[in-house]
């Protein structure tokens, strides 16, 4: 546990970077500046396998590969610190504990494209880890870490630290662009990528904070290294963030594939007394959830596909006999109905009926035909928006009725039993 | 009197927007600028802003509308933000939440008639394995139980 990104993340003043320097910190920036040309870099990215580990699972090395090598517009380099996906909390305790790693991983991706500016985007909310990274990048600076001519090599890179300011939205990589170029954030039509037409109209990558900070690693142990981790198509560790009634929550780095089993019965402790595992939702709050016949699904990309669901952003929300799996479906679609940006009408309008359909059958008022007409609007979502919070909207609406329709239907049968089951549909 | 940014603040701001490749970019940066000033983000804070970055007033008030962190209008001296999402929901937030209503006498979006507190709902704030949270100002308070929030909004002065 903990092998890559977490290794000595509890070191003392870990954030300082003499601290960071003297656990082996910017070795590799100064290898690659010194070592290494930009398309070797970009090949031993592609080599290791990393795929983006902000939930999409993107091969890395492949996206840098897209931004063309000449271009008369600037590069960019943008880091996604909007951490916002209900039931994640990883990339939270990699800046506040390690933001060194990060500064690292950004300026090795922007001497693999040609970057000279960088931005992290980082969610309005943390404005405490918004601060600890500008502490950071002014001590790197004042190194010649950042900056012009870093490590004397030539090369120059600013960075800054942009915060949002409450829009879970600008997670989605074009919507965090048009936010960070100062409107509303809304995302744009794919494509072009943003690796070909991003920020300024300038070819951009969006990388997770979690993603980037594994380059270093990469770099300094090469790419077999981190191929010791995980699967042949999930290679490396990732970090699991686990929130619900067990033992001990929080993040957990394992290798990719590492059975759920094992993460929340040996790791986690198992569940907290007086609560029974009901559900669990894998990957962040925007993929189907599971019943509890799922413990043995081994925690990659491919095998939680396989099994009807996604590894996503690895926040794994833990449901206990406890909770309602009719109000543990409203409040995610309560959650994404506030969050919809609004600009396609199929998310705008379809969170909107599915919370109301929801609600009414939480609150006793569900009607024969509503879990057929939740589907219906499930249909309705997926595949009809221009980014995927539609479709995620949809995934723990329909998961849910799949398994635990149970459930569902004896909410309704119990309104339809009630005395006043005319007024059923007047709410 | 219309309301001005000082000297010293628009050095501030003129700082932030060379920063960027394009001045537009500084919007949310200087809206928080506007925020801390005066307390939230007042109409004719807007048009200092749009001036600044030489926009129209419409496109700033477009952005400060689409953003749950800027407020339109006063605010207490304590932001009581409750988080409603699932993991804090499953574990006691929606208590927290109810009590603070009971306590405060107000309803989310309200402010208390001495000014001290306002409360919020929000969403998901990445503190699902310390939950319940309730972020006050800029700061996290986790792992919270009803007695520990109380104590905590008592030290409040």
């Amino acid at each position: 546990m903990n092998d890559i990104v977490f290794k000595g993340i509890d070191t003392p003043n870990l954030r300082q970077l003499a601290v960071y320097e003297a656990n082996g910190g910017y070795a590799a920036v100064r290898k690659a500046l010194k070592d290494i040309k930009p398309d070797e870099l970009i090949e031993m990215v592609k080599q290791s396998g990393l795929r983006g580990r902000g939930g999409a699972g993107f091969p890395t090395g492949m996206k840098w590969s897209f931004v063309p090598k000449v271009s008369a517009e600037p590069k960019y380099v943008v880091v996604n610190a909007d951490e916002s996906e209900p039931g994640t909390f990883k990339d939270r305790e990699l800046m506040e504990k390690n933001p060194h790693q990060l500064l690292e991983g950004i300026i090795l991706a922007a001497w693999a494209i040609g970057s000279h500016k960088s931005f992290i985007y980082i969610r309005g909310e943390f404005a405490h880890i918004a601060k600890i990274l500008e502490a950071a990048a002014l001590e790197a600076e004042a190194r010649g870490y950042l900056g012009k001519n870093i490590f004397g090599s030539g090369f120059d890179l600013d960075l800054v630290i942009h915060r949002g300011a409450g829009a879970y939205i600008c997670g989605e990589e074009t919507a965090l662009l048009d936010s960070l170029e100062g409107f509303r954030g809304q995302p744009r039509l794919k494509p072009p990528f943003p690796a070909v037409k991003g920020l300024y109209g300038g070819p951009t990558i969006v990388n997770n904070v979690e993603t980037l900070s594994f380059v270093p690693f990469i770099v300094n142990e090469g790419p077999a290294a981190f191929r010791k981790f995980g699967t042949e198509k999930s290679p490396g560790t990732k970090i699991f963030s686990v929130s619900g009634p067990v033992k001990k929550p929080g993040n957990y780095e394992l290798p990719l594939g590492t059975p759920l089993r094992k993460l929340l019965e040996e790791i986690c402790g198992g569940m907290l007394g007086g609560h029974e595992l009901l559900a669990v939702i894998p990957g962040g709050s925007s993929v189907p959830v599971w019943n509890k016949d799922y413990l043995d699904v081994p925690l990659d990309f491919e095998s939680v596909a396989a099994k009807g669901s996604l590894l996503g952003s690895g926040g794994v929300i833990v449901m206990s006999s406890k909770t309602s799996m009719v109000a543990a479906t409203l409040n995610l679609t309560r959650f994404y109905r506030h969050e919809s940006c609004g600009k396609c009408t199929p998310c705008r309008e379809g969170t909107y009926w599915m919370e109301k359909v929801l609600g009414r059958i939480h609150r006793g008022l569900g009607m024969p035909g509503d879990l057929e007409l939740l589907l219906d609007l499930c249909s309705t979502l997926e595949g009809r928006s221009f980014c995927a919070l539609g479709d995620a909207a949809a995934m723990p609406v329909r998961s849910s009725i799949l398994m635990f329709r149970d459930e569902y239907e004896a909410r309704i049968r119990e309104a339809a039993g009630g005395k006043t089951p005319e007024t059923a549909g007047s709410r | 009197m219309a309301l001005e940014f000082k000297p010293a603040v628009v050095d501030e701001c003129r700082k932030i927007i060379s920063r960027y490749p394009q001045p537009r970019s500084a919007v949310l940066p200087l809206l928080y600028v506007a925020q801390r000033e005066f307390g939230y983000v007042p109409k004719e804070a807007e048009a200092l802003v749009a001036d600044l970055l030489e926009l129209p007033p419409a496109d700033v008030a477009g952005v400060v509308s689409f953003y749950t962190m800027f407020h339109r209008q006063p605010v207490g001296k304590y932001v009581v933000q409750v988080c409603r999402t699932l993991s804090c929901a499953i574990m006691g937030g929606d208590n927290l939440a109810d009590h603070l209503q009971k306590k405060l006498g107000i309803g989310p979006g309200e402010t208390t008639p001495d000014g001290k507190f306002t409360l919020k709902w929000v969403e998901c704030l990445a503190s699902c394995g310390t939950a319940p949270v309730v972020q006050i100002n800029d700061d996290y308070h986790e792992n919270l139980t009803i007695q520990e929030l109380d104590r905590l909004l008592d030290s409040l002065r």
